[in-house]
């Protein structure tokens, strides 16, 4: 078929159209989940942590994290008597080892788990300039890897410190909470190879998750509740040292 | 050039008509390109929930897990399930110490799992750490037990002393 203007003029929106449902992209992996009726977060109890790296190990094996980065980690405090302000804070690769055996050296010590707060206001979705990073309706801060340019803004966005770049595919990385076992019923890789239940995932929409009893009953905080970012991952037992 | 003294003797409005034909084209064909090409670009999902592409969030929760999830082991081993009741082991999850296991659960047959290493697994949570609640049984390995295996003497699953292997 010869290509005269009137043809071309016919052919591009059709292929316009066509092009549009090949971006459409692949179809829902989860269709029995209905992201309205979720709205995710975690609950964890800094007095059960032991510190093993379970976790970490767990996370970097069900992610794909690449060495040396994290998207979960532990932090080992140690609280000089009345230094409280002056906490000394260590995390060798991560917790992902565990830790090197302490003898006690006065004060207060005890291990703190860190992860994305999937802060329902949060700082590194509001600054990405290509609408690649989000919250979701079931409240999942999320990365496009196929959106993201790896400008970095979010990285620095973060009060958290949450995020990296990946070194391999050069875009922004995170916790996902999991997001492709949650939505299958699961719960996140970390909360289920801890072994004291110090992690546990929490749908707070959800009035029969045991957490709306627990925040009722026990006194929880959020990491940094002066940055007003809407934090959801709430801390049991958290020594005002935490940073 | 008769055209513009026409123009001039009548005072019409609309004179030069012609020059505002080609620039509306020019803007229309714009107009047109712009949509065009915007449709091409911009993914359709983009904009379904908000300021980001939506189908970005199936794509997320399609990748496979690694982790088959407590329940998944428990539909087979039983017995193990059992054992486990019997001591304070009971709330840890089979994966937490054997690793993911999602491969052997999809093929139980070709895919098993490593036996594991006692002198090691088990010291990553009963290692002597100060920051360790007090409460955890914890033990400093080097001095308990010189590094040897801790099934010598305790049952994994159940993990009380057992007297045989006490000697």
């Amino acid at each position: 078929m010869e290509i005269t203007r009137r043809r071309l003029l016919l052919l591009l929106p059709a292929a316009a159209v066509a092009w549009n449902y090949v971006l459409a992209g692949a179809p829902d992996a989860a269709p029995n989940y209905n992201l309205t009726e979720h709205w995710w977060g975690m609950l964890i109890d800094i007095s059960k942590c032991i510190g093993c790296g379970s976790c970490v190990r767990a996370c970097a094996e069900e992610n794909e994290v690449p060495e040396g980065y994290y998207r979960t980690w532990i932090e080992r405090y140690h609280v000089a008597d009345w230094k409280i302000e002056r906490p000394e804070v260590e995390s060798p690769d991560g917790g992902k080892n565990g830790f090197p055996p302490h003898v006690d050296d006065g004060g207060k010590n005890f291990f703190v788990p860190k992860l994305c707060n999937h802060c329902a206001d949060s700082p590194c979705t509001q600054v990405c300039p290509v609408g690649a990073t989000f919250v979701t309706p079931d409240g999942v801060v999320l990365v496009d890897k196929n959106y993201c340019l790896g400008c970095r803004y979010c990285i620095q966005a973060c009060p958290y410190g949450c995020r990296f770049l990946n070194p391999k595919t050069n875009t922004a990385e995170k916790c996902t909470l999991c997001y492709h076992r949650i939505t299958k019923g699961l719960t996140t890789a970390c909360c289920e190879v801890c072994p004291t239940a110090a992690r546990q995932l929490a749908d707070l929409k959800n009035p029969k998750d045991p957490i709306h009893e627990f925040l009722k009953t026990h006194t929880v905080q959020v990491l940094k509740p002066h940055m007003a970012t809407g934090a959801k991952v709430f801390y049991n037992g958290m020594d005002g040292s935490v940073r | 050039m008769p055209r513009r003294s026409r123009a001039r003797g009548t005072g019409n409005l609309f004179k030069d008509v012609e020059h505002l034909v080609r620039l509306a084209a020019v803007i229309l064909v714009a107009v047109v390109g712009f949509v065009i090409l915007r449709a091409a670009v911009v993914p359709r999902s983009f904009g379904q929930y908000g300021h980001y592409r939506g189908a970005a969030i199936s794509e997320i929760a399609a990748r496979p897990i690694t982790f088959a999830g407590h329940e998944t082991c428990v539909a087979c081993h039983t017995d193990v399930v059992e054992q486990k009741k019997l001591g304070k082991h009971v709330v840890v999850a089979c994966e937490a110490c054997h690793g993911a296991q999602a491969k052997h659960a999809d093929d139980p047959s070709s895919v098993q799992p490593k036996k594991l290493d006692t002198a090691i697994v088990c010291g990553r949570c009963h290692e002597a750490n100060s920051a360790k609640p007090r409460g955890f049984p914890q033990v400093a390995t080097a001095d308990h037990s010189g590094g040897i295996a801790c099934d010598t003497c305790h049952q994994p699953h159940h993990p009380k002393v057992e007297t045989e292997g006490k000697k």
